[in-house]
């Protein structure tokens, strides 16, 4: 994944500001910063779901925001679950699964629920599951069409300890099979967990980015604090 | 194109799963159709006015405005925990998801008019034997096109505060024609006459389906696109 000096305006206001930075296949960006510092912004340009103001971003050569083959190669987990309340969880990958193109999807559905632990509770309603439950309906939701780049705002967002170990697992794997991954989290130790890069964002700009090998994990919430102290 | 149709279908067979779990929505726009029909009744005088002048009418304000409760709900479903933007990130055509919303509308329409036409019947005592195709024809006619117009708005006023409001706003004057169409063609076809007398309005609704139809499909992508 490259992206180039990517910019995003909401009328004057600049909520994502020339990033740039590239992933290879099986790396992990893990993007900390403040509230309104245009993470979620990057994430909805990266999934399609806002157009650039200028720059561009490529996955595997094809260009973001681009059709349906570009996002057929994203998978988006979102805080929002994104589920319709009223389907079962089989129903609602099920569903994903049809989106993307994949016919006689019932093992892909399966074992996207499987791999989240939801088999058991895959023909209740989503409405009467937990919040904690939606959750990893909502991740079984995005992993079904096996992505080639995953986004994840804020992924760990009301799941319990088991389900946050689970969806560490899961993009590990993910990450282990070539998988890309930027994952948008408040929680540094979460983030770091998984990353093989950390990138700072505030006003729109990565202000500090550094490889995983270069992180004191240990000390990387004082760096983060200086480094948002300081504006880069 | 076999892709559109299949991801449309996937699509109407979702909204329809869900209005099927919730029932939401269709009684809701049952229960207008039979109030509206029962108070209708009530208030008609048929010393002054014949059924065959006043049901056309009457038929047809029940349609418009219990399909509106459709069509409110149409996208309302997406908003929930942001549905809308896995559909919006998946490899799912714009277009695909217009005509598959439109689809689920129209049975939607459908299945309210398969409870209002039968109910009218009965209130106005309105000989049907013969007259049933020509009616049912004009009656998916007139639902093609104001299942069009009213998805295309249903997805534009969704996002606002005052959709409810706004979506009978924004789609009634589209409706004008299509209704007068009908309304006509029906009023035709319950006075008696001939049912090639309202053929001129029959091919009128045609021809406005495949312009609300070819048009609201071009238009919908910028009502979800950023």
């Amino acid at each position: 994944m490259e992206v180039s000096d990517l910019t995003r305006n909401f009328g004057p206001r600049r909520a994502v500001a020339g990033v740039s930075f590239a992933l290879l296949p099986g790396e992990c960006l893990a993007l900390f910063g403040p509230n309104g510092a245009g993470k979620t912004t990057l994430l909805r340009v990266l999934a399609g779901l806002l157009k650039p103001t200028s720059g561009n971003a490529r996955v595997s050569g094809i260009e973001l925001p681009g059709g349906a083959a570009a996002r057929t190669r994203v998978g988006l987990i979102s805080h929002h679950t994104m589920l319709y309340e009223a389907l079962s969880p089989r129903e609602n990958v099920a569903f994903a699964a049809g989106l993307y193109g994949i016919r006689d999807a019932r093992d892909r559905v399966e074992d996207s629920l499987r791999r989240m632990a939801m088999l058991e509770r895959a023909d209740a309603p989503v409405r009467s599951l937990s919040r904690g439950m939606q959750q990893r309906v909502s991740i079984a939701r995005a992993m079904v069409h096996s992505p080639q780049l995953v986004l994840a705002d804020e992924p760990y967002s009301g799941l319990d300890e088991s389900g946050a170990r689970s969806l560490t697992a899961l993009l590990e794997e993910l990450r282990a099979a070539g998988t890309a991954i930027v994952i948008v989290t408040h929680n540094l130790v979460e983030g770091l967990s998984l990353a093989t890069r950390a990138a700072v964002m505030k006003a729109g700009k990565f202000i500090r980015t550094d490889a995983a090998d270069h992180i004191d994990r240990g000390s990387y919430a004082v760096t983060y604090r200086e480094a948002l102290a300081s504006g880069g | 194109m076999a892709d559109v149709l299949y991801t449309s279908w996937l699509i109407a067979r979702k909204d329809l799963a869900i209005e099927f779990r919730t029932r939401s929505a269709f009684f809701s726009a049952v229960v207008f159709a039979l109030l509206a029909l029962a108070i209708f009744y009530y208030a008609w005088d048929p010393t002054a006015v014949t059924a065959g002048d006043l049901a056309p009418g009457v038929l047809w304000v029940i349609f418009t405005f219990s399909g509106l409760l459709g069509l409110h709900r149409s996208f309302g479903v997406e908003i929930s925990d942001h549905a809308i933007d896995g559909l919006l990130a998946s490899p799912a055509s714009r277009e695909a998801i217009f005509l598959g919303k439109a689809l689920a509308n129209l049975i939607f329409v459908a299945a309210v008019q398969l409870v209002a036409i039968p109910a009218l019947v009965l209130f106005y005592n309105l000989p049907l034997t013969n007259i049933a195709g020509p009616l049912i024809a004009i009656a998916v006619l007139a639902a093609i096109g104001l299942v069009a117009v009213g998805t295309l708005f249903s997805a534009m006023a969704v996002n606002t505060r005052l959709a409810e409001l706004l979506l009978p706003m924004l789609a009634l004057p589209f409706f004008v024609p299509i209704v007068t169409a009908a309304a006509q063609a029906t009023a035709k076809l319950l006075s008696g006459r001939p049912v090639v007398e309202i053929s001129a309005w029959l091919k009128l609704l045609v021809a406005f389906d495949l312009v609300f139809v070819v048009a609201c499909t071009v238009a919908f992508p910028f009502t979800v696109e950023d």
